[in-house]
């Protein structure tokens, strides 16, 4: 009898604590548990992404892997939310594994981790949500339900180099990298071949700022290295780089017959070096390294869609498979053709295998372009 | 009515004037204050899992919060918790990673070290003080961008090869432990709530219980009076800025040995030891209340993060709330003033 009580109260509880439980969340929500869950699952294949703390507005890595999550869902017909595609942003480190467990547990189909300071929490929270699809940009997660995505950066970057050699004319050029780490690494290994591609005399000047958000670390390299008489700066440095730019538009505006140019990185960035001077706008930024984040997430998110995701796997995008390239070269270059004559030239070897770029500084002392 | 219950109401109405203001300015931008603190709960409690965090979060928030009270409390301004922690993060990974030592054992000299680290980082702005009466706000500020910049290039230099974060540390120095990690659906809860709650109690103990803790008080509201009844002022302004430094080092210690695991280059300021000020001002720089405030922080800030992806709402709005409530303790004199109004018409 006691027993028999006991188990009715029990019971009793767990209703209730079940009732409770529904008016604490919102009834739409229900509603779209209930009915809608096994139609989200057929139909929408729904994808979301965790940025670093620089959110989808850093004008570089983040805001080109949530355009490609844009791109996706404009594909597909699917609205930003949860039962599309979404993103959160984090304020810290610590906020990382937070976050992607969040995404996981709100069932979204396939999660990115955007950059390799990610690499530990995807690599944890992987193995504990082993029926969720993972997938990281910049790093290696050997796990059966993550897709490493990695870029030939370095072939970009010596597209870059090859601009910025035909466009000097001190025969001096800058590099400004934003942590010593792996990817960069492969930023300023192609920059120099591609430098060196052209013109072997030319120095190269590189100069590590050791963040990625601090600008105005950027511009007081930006300013020595424009002080030293060198005339093309690089940067492969994320946020750091806006320094470099407020610091060529500001020379710029100062001496208007003055060569100073700046490249960008990541994304197309020509709108960062706008300067008007007497009405008339200039620009000092020649190109930019394209990293095409964008593709290469909508590109895996469509594949996942499918059915077809390459767990355990990595993809590397280079510039055969449109994963890195240069953007349109500034029209006031004065050696604009001869840039993109060139430009055409190496893309066309790199395509077809011809010409094997180096992606560490220990492979480039055995590289020539010939 | 007493000073004891005003102390008590100034912070209680901060947090409420705070979250106010916060919905005002929601509705007048156009957001839903109502998903939005459902969004800010179910991130913070809505699952046992986002409780977890939240306690993780809370752990290095109470003993950074510890850590500027109890300098506070012996009339030393500590600014320079945020260095300390960091060295404190250092120390605890470095024996993490470089001893072998058994699992238990590990685990303390990692954390006795890190306490240590904090202690020397702050006895240095302690020495200057006394010595030379150079003002410890100064010296603790600029000791936190050395802090940082110290610890990058040993991370990059000696405790790995030019890599950005060190190995992971070795197993048997960890705080984490499965058994938590079940409990709490694979949360990063780790024991180290248990070390910080322990560091309350010393605090509390030091303080109101021994007779250092009331020398160290002492010299905290009058230098000269002390000085004057035969207490050593300037050994226990060092004493002073050790001890805090200790606890933002064990701080450290819970974010290298429990929440990460390891130690990476950092761009920037982890932030965690300024909060620790904003802690320690909502909690009165009282044990008890250090650990109610770094609850409350702590539930905002890993709810926060929810709150986009339920109800639209951008998290940086926590951050303004946060900030809201640190300006109303900060003002609580007007808060003082109003209640004393509304106490003495009670008695008309």
């Amino acid at each position: 009898m006691k027993k028999r009580k006991f188990g009715l109260a029990l019971s009793l509880v767990l209703a209730a604590g079940t009732i409770l439980g529904a008016c604490g969340k919102a009834e739409e929500e229900n509603n779209a548990a209930e009915g809608g869950n096994k139609e989200k699952t057929e139909d929408a294949f729904t994808v979301a992404m965790v940025t670093d703390v620089g959110g989808v507005d850093d004008k570089s890595f983040n805001q080109s892997a949530w355009e490609g999550l844009q791109a996706y869902g404009k594909e597909v017909g699917l609205e930003k939310g949860k039962d599309g595609f979404d993103y959160l942003q984090s304020q810290s480190d610590a906020d990382y594994s937070t976050n992607l467990n969040t995404l996981a547990r709100q069932d979204f189909d396939l999660v990115f981790g955007i950059g390799f300071l990610m690499e530990g929490a995807i690599k944890e929270i992987a193995g504990q949500q082993k029926d969720h699809n993972f997938a990281i940009v910049d790093a290696l997660v050997e796990e059966p339900n993550v897709v490493s995505i990695m870029f030939k950066e370095q072939e970009a970057a010596f597209l870059a180099g090859v601009a910025a050699a035909k466009a000097t004319t001190s025969n001096k050029i800058g590099f400004i990298g934003g942590m010593e780490i792996p990817v960069i690494e492969r930023f300023e290994t192609g920059f120099k071949a591609g430098v060196a591609a052209v013109n072997p005399d030319i120095t190269v000047d590189v100069q590590y700022a050791g963040a990625f958000d601090k600008a105005e670390v950027g511009q007081t390299i930006a300013s020595s290295m424009y002080s030293k008489g060198i005339d093309v700066i690089f940067h492969a440095a994320g946020g750091t780089g806006n320094g470099l730019f407020k610091e060529a538009r500001d020379l710029k505006k100062k001496e208007p017959a003055r060569q100073v140019w700046a490249i960008g990185v990541d994304s197309d960035q020509t709108a960062e070096g706008v300067v008007e001077i007497d009405g008339k706008e200039h620009n000092v930024i020649i190109t930019s390294a394209l990293k095409r984040v964008d593709n290469a997430v909508k590109d895996l998110s469509l594949k996942a869609k499918g059915g077809d995701f390459p767990g355990g796997e990595t993809i590397t995008y280079g510039l055969a498979e449109d994963g890195v390239g240069l953007a349109p070269i500034n029209s006031e270059v004065a050696t604009k053709a001869d840039i993109e004559t060139a430009v055409a030239e190496f893309s066309d070897k790199i395509r077809n295998g011809d010409l094997v770029i180096p992606s560490t500084l220990e492979e480039l002392k055995s590289f020539s372009a010939q | 009515m007493s000073n004891r219950v005003k102390n008590i109401i100034v912070p209680i109405m901060a947090v409420i004037l705070g979250i106010l203001v916060g919905t005002i300015i929601m509705i007048v931008t156009g957001y839903d204050a109502v998903a939005a603190f459902t969004a800010l709960w179910n991130g913070a409690f809505g699952e046992i899992y986002y409780t977890g965090e939240v306690i993780r979060q809370v752990t290095p928030l109470i003993l950074a919060g510890l850590s500027v009270a109890f300098a506070f409390r012996t009339g030393l301004f500590n600014i320079g918790v945020e260095g300390q922690l960091i060295v404190g993060w250092l120390a605890a990974v470095w024996v993490g990673v470089a001893f072998n030592l058994p699992p238990v054992i590990h685990t303390l000299v990692a954390v006795l070290a890190a306490a240590l680290a904090g202690a020397l980082w702050a006895f240095i702005p302690g020495f200057l003080k006394a010595k030379f009466r150079v003002h410890e706000v100064i010296v603790t500020i600029m000791l936190n961008y050395t802090a940082l910049h110290v610890t990058n290039y040993i991370i990059r230099t000696v405790l790995s090869e030019k890599s950005d974060r060190t190995e992971m540390i070795k197993e048997t120095a960890t705080l984490r432990s499965s058994f938590l990690e079940g409990l709490t659906d694979y949360s990063r809860l780790h024991w180290g709530i248990v070390i910080a709650l322990i560091g309350v109690f010393i605090m509390w103990f030091l303080l109101e219980k021994t007779t250092r803790g009331y020398e160290l008080r002492s010299v905290g509201f009058n230098q000269h009076a002390s000085h004057y009844a035969g207490m050593n002022v300037n050994t226990n302004i060092i004493l002073s800025m050790v001890i805090s430094g200790a606890f933002a080092g064990l701080a450290g210690a819970m974010e290298g040995l429990g929440t990460f695991g390891y130690a990476s280059i950092k761009g920037g300021f982890t932030g965690v030891g300024f909060d620790g000020i904003a802690v320690a001002l909502l909690g009165g720089n009282g044990p008890i209340g250090v650990i109610l405030a770094a609850l409350l922080f702590g539930a905002l800030k890993v709810g926060a993060l929810n709150m986009p992806l339920e109800s639209g709402v951008p998290n940086e709005l926590v951050d303004i709330i946060i900030a809201l409530i640190v300006f109303f303790v900060a003002a609580s004199y007007m808060i003082r003033l109003f209640i004393d109004r509304i106490s003495k018409k009670g008695v008309k």
